[in-house]
């Protein structure tokens, strides 16, 4: 009998994953970069990494069904003549028409307003879609300015200056053309079928002294009545906040890493920007340091998907949250009933992210006439509104067993974290200990 | 509508609303001309000591003549939609930008980013304006008496940008299907402008603008013509050396 010295098994790098060897390949098969929508997909410390502690001696909860705990919440009042009034701390995020389905906006509109919270309009211009069947709509100030004019200046109930977005801190965006049907064209003047490249800069301001003149403007146009925010990318999420409120921002939007983009680089989603839960404590201090914690409301996003993430967000000291992916996906974005067209794809239920294509099966980041119409925007509409109320109704549960009658009293004090990075990110006691990184010992 | 006294001047020119900014605050001006009804008999303001101030007749949706009596900060009848706006004086940046319609005339010069993101009417600079003039112009037209700076018509889209004198660095950087007409030098094109053959209806569309800015003594022949070369319309990986 011949010996046969025993094999190892097969063994795969760490380094050079299946994904990375894919990507070289396809990288020098095509000679240009991957361009993708969704955000970073990576695995990051999030607000999984947290944990509630709950009502113990201590402290004593309130009865879930019967005691009150109130979740409205008023956004711009630091400096708006008609502040924005939502019954719910979550709130719809920027989207455009172009990158969505005339349809799919309409059923954002919808699915907000039953909720009574606001939907946001995107790099595009305002829909009457999405203008009718919202009735609180914010209006992004976008560099492109595609689509911007005065008259949906007025139209809007706030206005969001858009300086950058989570999945691209400074990165413009992209809408390849062929999404560009005859109606996304005339909104965005340019020609039928090219590339769209919006400007990573706005046009007509640089730096926050010029965005202070900018605010001052906008507020003269629309007669100091609409709140406006400024939106951000996590990227330096202390200064940026601070240089908001410095420049008059009423509401300050922070996007983290895991928030949404239409299309842009791979490379640049899963690279550039910090996680969300990294953004939400330097923020915060910004605020605090300010003195305008609560006077200037913080907004946000990236990653939120459900009443846990609300629930500890708002401990952290936000004033409400906003959501772009996990709303699409209740509209029916990457729904596995689609899952031999997204096969035919090269891909699977869950993992579609070619937005950019326009070849979306949900109907949802499609200009196909065809596909646009397997969203339904009535029954979309009641999918996201469903899916709110169970948002919000977790986030309650867990406010009310931390003994809180409204959600914007939880604190960090009712959190714990699972790992050192999150403590440290979050600012709250490694779980077991009283161990904050960087805040108490070392 | 706020009190605004009768100034002298207002008396003097028997139908104008004069309105003072160093006796009215730059909000109660703009909200009186935001709240002016379409065939309103207040068709002629004056605003008086603007003394750089920013945001100055911003948003005016009404066919109102203003005329501006010296220098504005930055975006001087921004988003002007109908209203015919004279400074009699220079504008910093972002003078008439995202004009939608009417016209705006700057006595002196202009700085950065004048007319950017304008979707209509048309914007006379009887000066020189600074860098960046026409950024991302979407329909405008808008005419300098004298020279640009670099980066003008950076991504501009739609409309017409005539200089009569020179134009700086890197013109009509990443271009779409804007018209640029040049009577001077021009120290360099972006990426994807080119020097374009003037055509007749090109001579015709000039002159028109010429005419319309009130300029005399100069010949549309007398013009270059830029524009896309379209050669960065879709993304094509051979091309990336341009940018």
């Amino acid at each position: 009998m011949t010996y046969r010295n025993p094999p190892t098994t097969p063994r795969k790098s760490a380094t050079f994953d299946d994904y990375t060897l894919s990507e070289i390949r396809r990288a020098a098969a095509t000679g240009i970069y991957d361009i993708r929508g969704a955000g970073a997909k990576r695995k990051l410390p999030h607000f999984d990494d947290l944990l509630f502690l709950g009502a113990s001696i201590s402290r004593y909860p309130l009865e879930g069904y019967r005691e009150r705990c109130d979740t409205s919440v008023v956004l711009g009042s630091r400096h708006a003549r008609k502040p924005i009034e939502l019954k719910i701390p979550i709130t719809i995020a920027g989207m455009s028409f172009g990158s969505l389905s005339g349809p799919a906006k309409e059923a954002l509109g919808r699915g907000a307003t039953l909720s009574g919270t606001s939907t946001t309009t995107g790099d595009g211009g305002m829909t009457e879609e999405e203008r009718g069947h919202s009735k609180t709509l914010v209006y992004q100030y976008l560099p492109s300015r595609y689509g911007m004019n005065p008259r949906d200046l007025r139209r809007a109930d706030a206005i969001e200056v858009v300086v950058g977005q989570g999945a691209k801190p400074g990165g413009g965006g992209m809408l390849l053309g062929q999404k560009i049907s005859d109606r996304v064209a005339e909104m965005r003047t340019l020609p039928k079928g090219i590339d769209q490249r919006s400007a990573s800069r706005h046009p007509d301001w640089t730096g926050p002294d010029d965005l202070e003149i900018k605010i001052l403007e906008l507020r003269e146009i629309t007669d100091w009545e609409k709140p406006i925010y400024v939106k951000v990318g996590g990227a330096r999420p202390y200064y940026d906040t601070a240089l908001a409120v410095k420049a008059g921002a009423d509401v300050v939007v922070v996007d983290g890493m895991q928030g949404g983009t239409a299309a842009t680089q791979e490379v640049f989603i899963e690279n550039v920007g910090q996680p969300t839960l990294a953004c939400i404590r330097p923020a915060v201090q910004a605020l605090q340091d300010l003195g305008m914690h609560r006077k200037v409301q913080l907004i946000v996003s990236g990653g939120i998907r459900n009443g846990a993430d609300v629930a500890k967000a708002l401990a952290l000291g936000v004033d409400a949250v906003s959501i772009g992916t996990a709303a699409l996906v209740a509209l029916g974005d990457n729904d596995p009933r689609w899952e031999a067209e997204y096969n035919a794809l090269g891909t699977t239920a869950g993992a579609y992210d070619d937005w950019h294509e326009g070849r979306d099966p949900a109907g949802i980041t499609t200009q196909d006439p065809e596909l646009m119409k397997r969203v339904d925007p009535i029954a979309a509409g009641r999918r996201l509104a469903n899916y709110l109320k169970v948002m919000t109704l977790e986030a309650q549960t867990i406010a009310r067993a931390c003994g809180k009658n409204s959600l914007h009293n939880l604190e960090p004090e009712d959190l714990v974290a699972l790992s050192i990075e999150a403590a440290a990110m979050a600012g709250v006691p490694l779980a077991g200990t009283n161990w904050i990184p960087g805040k108490t010992g070392f | 509508m706020p009190a605004t006294t009768m100034s002298k001047a207002e008396r003097e020119q028997g139908h104008a609303r004069v309105f003072d900014l160093s006796e009215h605050s730059l909000r109660e001006l703009n909200q009186a001309l935001h709240k002016l009804a379409p065939g309103s008999n207040e068709t002629a303001w004056e605003v008086l000591n603007p003394k750089g101030s920013h945001s100055v007749a911003v948003g005016v949706d009404q066919p109102v003549t203003i005329d501006v009596r010296g220098s504005v900060g930055y975006y001087c009848a921004g988003m002007n939609d109908g209203a015919a706006i004279t400074v009699h004086g220079s504008a910093g940046p972002g003078v008439g930008e995202n004009m939608m319609s009417g016209s705006i005339v700057i006595k002196g010069d202009a700085s950065q980013y004048a007319g950017a993101t304008g979707r209509g009417g048309l914007l006379v600079i009887e000066g020189n304006a600074s860098s960046r003039c026409g950024i991302s112009m979407k329909g405008i037209d808008i005419v300098v008496h004298g020279n640009i700076g670099h980066m003008s018509a950076f991504m501009a889209q739609s409309g017409n940008l005539v200089v009569l004198g020179d134009a700086g660095d890197a013109l009509g950087d990443s271009i779409y299907e804007a018209r640029l007409f040049v009577r001077g030098k021009v120290e360099s094109l972006g990426a994807d402008c080119i020097a374009k053959e003037m055509r007749p209806e090109h001579i015709e569309l000039l002159q028109g603008l010429l005419d319309k800015a009130g300029v005399t003594g100069v010949k549309a022949s007398e013009f270059k013509r830029y524009g896309s070369a379209r050669k960065l319309y879709n993304f094509n990986i051979d091309n990336a050396d341009a940018y």
